[in-house]
């Protein structure tokens, strides 16, 4: 490790660089499990039936929303590094640090009330 | 350019081999973020509208039965899922938990190799008419 390590532990960009990863992670191993609950489909409309009343609980609900907000941050950041990297920008951009995260959360609340509602 | 490596010589060299595996993982990496954006951006818009009201399996297959652009859309998805997924898994393989170079990447061609099976098997499940 190097001694600078905990001060760029403390910059924005990696905390940015953080959430991309975890989020990342997350979505990951979801996505195996997503594509099997869709391949039920395959075994009759009563068995994809089955599990998605599963996800009527409250908790399986609350997960949805964590991976649509997962997904929606995991977006923002990798669209913040492409403009990073392939745009004309010369610094990190932290403002779209902000602005992915903001619109992330809006995106999460637009979700939340489609399935509540 | 004279002294320089015959170029079979430095494409054996592993440390040289692991540069050119890493520099186009980065590309692909971003060429299949640019395709995964957008379609996040239109699944995100199809999941706030399919869950209004609640899920069924009757709606859901409703909607993709059948339906070439779906399953298109979704395969081209699951696709850029396959490439996108294992690079990123890889990098976190060596960088967080300290695995070998080759070790990642065989674990990302396992990656790859799952996505690209449960993946395509999901669209055809909910595309095949009386699946």
């Amino acid at each position: 490790m190097r001694r600078n390590d905990h001060r760029a532990h403390g910059h924005p960009s990696w905390w940015a660089f953080w959430l991309h990863r975890v989020s990342g992670l997350l979505l990951a191993l979801f996505l195996p499990l997503h594509f099997l609950v869709l391949g039920q489909a395959l075994s009759g409309p009563a068995s994809l039936e089955g599990f998605l009343r599963f996800t009527d609980a409250p908790l399986v609900k609350l997960a949805e929303w964590g991976l649509v907000t997962l997904l929606a941050l995991h977006l923002t950041g990798g669209t913040r590094l492409l403009l990073i990297e392939f745009g004309r920008a010369s610094d990190l951009r932290k403002n779209w640090i902000a602005v992915g995260i903001g619109l992330s959360v809006a995106i999460g609340l637009a979700f939340a009330l489609a399935l509540l509602g | 350019m004279s002294g320089a490596a015959p170029p079979h010589a430095v494409a054996s060299d592993p440390g040289v081999r692991e540069a050119v595996a890493q520099a186009k993982a980065w590309y692909w990496q971003r060429i299949s973020a640019m395709v995964l954006a957008a379609c996040v951006v239109l699944h995100l818009c199809i999941m706030i509208w399919a869950v209004r009201g609640g899920l069924s399996a009757a709606e859901i297959l409703g909607r993709t039965q059948g339906n070439v652009l779906f399953a298109a859309f979704y395969a081209v998805f699951v696709l850029a899922c396959a490439v996108h997924v294992p690079i990123g898994l890889a990098a976190i393989a060596r960088e967080w938990w300290r695995w070998s170079p080759a070790a990642a990447q065989w674990f990302a061609r396992a990656v790859t190799a799952t996505l690209l099976v449960l993946g395509l098997r999901a669209v055809w499940g909910v595309y095949a008419p009386g699946a």
